[in-house]
């Protein structure tokens, strides 16, 4: 209100509230971003203040160790790590075509723009749906399909190390459709803001040079897209990796080495919701140690995907 | 907007002094620690409640490793574990701590096995064998023999474990070290260890649930959760060798051979009667050899001695065994030394 007041006086007493009054708002903005910095250096911190008696005990062989026994007091996230990135990226594996898929045919005109609306609505409910939720649709829909499929699968291409028996229905392939469902939102809702922002003129020059509606998708839309939908497919990678709740309810939570897809796996972050409470000592440490290993994963993760993202960003920059 | 803002920031304050407020007029006692016998220890709270207003004790279950901690740290004025607490825990807290047994509990097999109904035998060797994977069906021999009348499906084994640290899985793994070598020499005991087979699911209800959702699984859980849940358990040869189902009597039947030591600290791992069932355990009270304050300790030893006496009648019905009466008076005469 004091704004138009100021006005109806004269212009040169406008410039002096301006330079009297210091600018709160900017120092609100800045402390508000400070804090988030801080705070995570904070969280980083302790977290690394308390993994420091593991990381001293067990160095490097933590990472290569393949057993994990608190009661000996051994303790290996070998298996763990790689039923965290298998886990992740068959997700990513499942849910990538499916979700891109869905963008595409949500960016083209193939149906009214009301039932797209619709459509794309429903598939961005799927990220409103509690992880718990999906934990237990995963153990009364997916784990019976996967007992059932996955003894069949057993029995005909059990010669095949990945999918040999004996058959579990709490399982890494279990937690990975189950996730690949979940991460398919994060996919969809992205890459189709990012095919939706592809310039028309784009089109109209590939279809005045007598491509076909496909030829321009797969050939124009699509690359121009390109660093989008790596993003979107980031993006998803990191939701897949740090889920705990869902996976935790499905994977079966064993810590044993095992290159079958229908075996039971374990990933850091249900590691860390299923032992925490009960921890003690250097277990407690073990345990910040494969914290620390997950917020290192997470950030390589996304450093990757913002290299990524800037090369292509770089090389579609004409088209813009 | 800044009266909302202002309600915000009070809501919180409001609600801490809400907590605080009536404990000014009484003795407030926090407690925390095992979640296994977290129900029975409720109940006592809120019926001791009716028998002396004036004291109010909380307890709640967030395990038996955080309730030895917080009790260390002295956040609580009762600890509860399962595990009672080790010599290095002790030291921790400067000797200043007595572990008084309050209930006990039994470890029960339970299985899912289609056709096969409860009260399967299983040999010492069958069940320790089931958790080592070394048994693989369910028409193993090693079961088969002691079961004649029982027809056993050709179905593979899927062991379900606690992927929790916990006090049954501690108590579970030690007796199974105590009756099989190889189980000693290859998983050992404790509260989070790894299986060589199987499965896990958090908690006794995660493990529940996976039993009941999984043709051919075995798991072990408290026997409070069996009862409740309706699991078929198998029933266990102990070390006398005759086979036995878990019962309030049977756990009662184990408890009773037990002669507990000065400290009461006893650990059950492979009881010698022959009506006793093989897997049960204590869990204890950790409460403070003196308390800062009188009232404190007063109202301690009122609701321990509460537990010890009346409370031990509604053990049963929640599926705990009560303690046998010399236990109750060994514990009584180490819970009057309070000050």
């Amino acid at each position: 209100m004091p704004g138009p007041a100021t006005l109806a006086g004269s212009t040169g007493s406008v410039a002096r509230v301006y330079r009297r009054r210091p600018d709160v708002f900017k120092g609100a903005c800045l402390v508000a971003s400070l804090l988030t910095v801080v705070l995570l250096a904070v969280i980083v911190g302790e977290i690394l203040v308390k993994a420091l008696p593991a990381i001293e005990q067990f160095g490097l062989g933590f990472l290569s160790g393949v057993q994990w026994s608190p009661n000996r007091g051994v303790f290996g996230v070998l298996p763990i790590l790689i039923g965290t990135a298998a886990s992740s990226l068959l997700a990513l594996l499942l849910a990538l075509p499916l979700g891109l898929a869905i963008a595409i045919f949500l960016s083209e005109n193939f149906l009214p723009a009301g039932i797209r609306q619709l459509i794309r609505f429903v598939v961005e409910l799927l990220a409103a749906i509690p992880s718990v939720v999906y934990g237990l649709w995963g153990i009364f829909v997916v784990i019976p399909l996967v007992q059932k499929y996955g003894a069949i699968l057993a029995a005909k291409f059990g010669f095949l190390p990945f999918l040999a028996g004996p058959v579990y229905g709490n399982s890494l392939l279990t937690a990975s459709l189950v996730l690949a469902l979940m991460v398919l939102p994060t996919i969809t809702a992205i890459s189709r803001a990012a095919l939706a922002t592809v310039p028309g003129t784009l089109r109209e020059g590939a279809y005045a040079l007598g491509a076909t509606r496909w030829e321009t998708i797969l050939s124009v839309i699509l690359p121009t897209a390109a660093p989008g939908i790596v993003a979107s497919s980031i993006l998803a990678f990191g939701r897949a990796m740090g889920e705990t709740m869902a996976v935790a309810m499905l994977i079966g939570n064993s810590q044993r080495l095992s290159w079958s897809l229908l075996s039971p796996s374990n990933t850091l972050s249900a590691l860390l919701a299923n032992q925490f409470a009960e921890a003690d000592g250097i277990q407690v440490s073990a345990l910040m140690y494969a914290a620390i290993l997950l917020v290192l994963l997470t950030l390589v993760v996304n450093m990757l995907g913002e290299a990524v993202l800037r090369r292509t960003q770089k090389a579609t920059a004409g088209l813009r | 907007m800044i009266k909302y803002r202002l309600l915000i920031v009070l809501l919180p304050a409001l609600l801490l002094a809400a907590g605080v407020l009536p404990a000014t007029a009484s003795t407030t006692l926090n407690g925390s620690g095992a979640t296994f016998p977290a129900p029975l220890y409720l109940r006592w709270s809120s019926d001791f409640r009716r028998v002396s207003p004036d004291i109010i004790v909380n307890y709640q279950g967030v395990g038996s490793g955080a309730g030895v901690t917080q009790f260390a740290q002295g956040v609580t004025d009762l600890g509860a574990s399962d595990v009672a607490m080790t010599d290095a825990e002790i030291t921790r807290v400067n000797g200043d701590v007595l572990m008084l047994p309050a209930t006990a509990g039994a470890i029960v097999l339970a299985y899912n096995v289609p056709g096969v109904a409860a009260g399967l035998k299983l040999s010492r060797e069958a069940y320790a064998g089931l958790f080592l994977g070394t048994v693989k069906n369910w028409n193993d021999p090693s079961i088969a023999m002691e079961n004649p009348g029982v027809t056993l499906p050709n179905l593979p084994v899927t062991v379900v474990a606690r992927s929790d640290g916990s006090g049954t899985t501690a108590v579970f793994t030690t007796h199974l070290s105590a009756i099989n070598s190889e189980f000693s020499a290859k998983v050992g005991s404790g509260k989070s260890v790894t299986w060589p087979v199987g499965v896990a699911g958090k908690g006794n209800d995660g493990v529940t649930a996976l039993i009941k959702q999984t043709p051919g699984a075995v798991g072990y859980v408290e026997y409070g959760y069996a009862v409740n849940n309706k699991l078929t358990t198998a029933s266990l040869q102990n070390k006398a060798g005759s086979f036995v189902a878990p019962t309030i009597e049977s756990g009662a039947a184990t408890l009773a051979s037990v002669s507990l030591p000065e400290n009461l600290r006893a650990f059950i791992t492979d009881p010698e009667g022959p009506n006793d069932y093989p897997i049960a355990t204590f869990t204890w009270l950790l409460v403070k050899k003196a308390y800062s304050a009188p009232a404190k300790a007063a109202a301690v030893k009122a609701f321990v001695t509460y537990g010890l006496t009346t409370g031990q009648a509604v053990a049963p019905e929640l599926g705990y065994i009560a303690l046998p009466e010399s236990v109750v008076t060994k514990v009584r005469a180490v819970l009057d030394t309070v000050k």
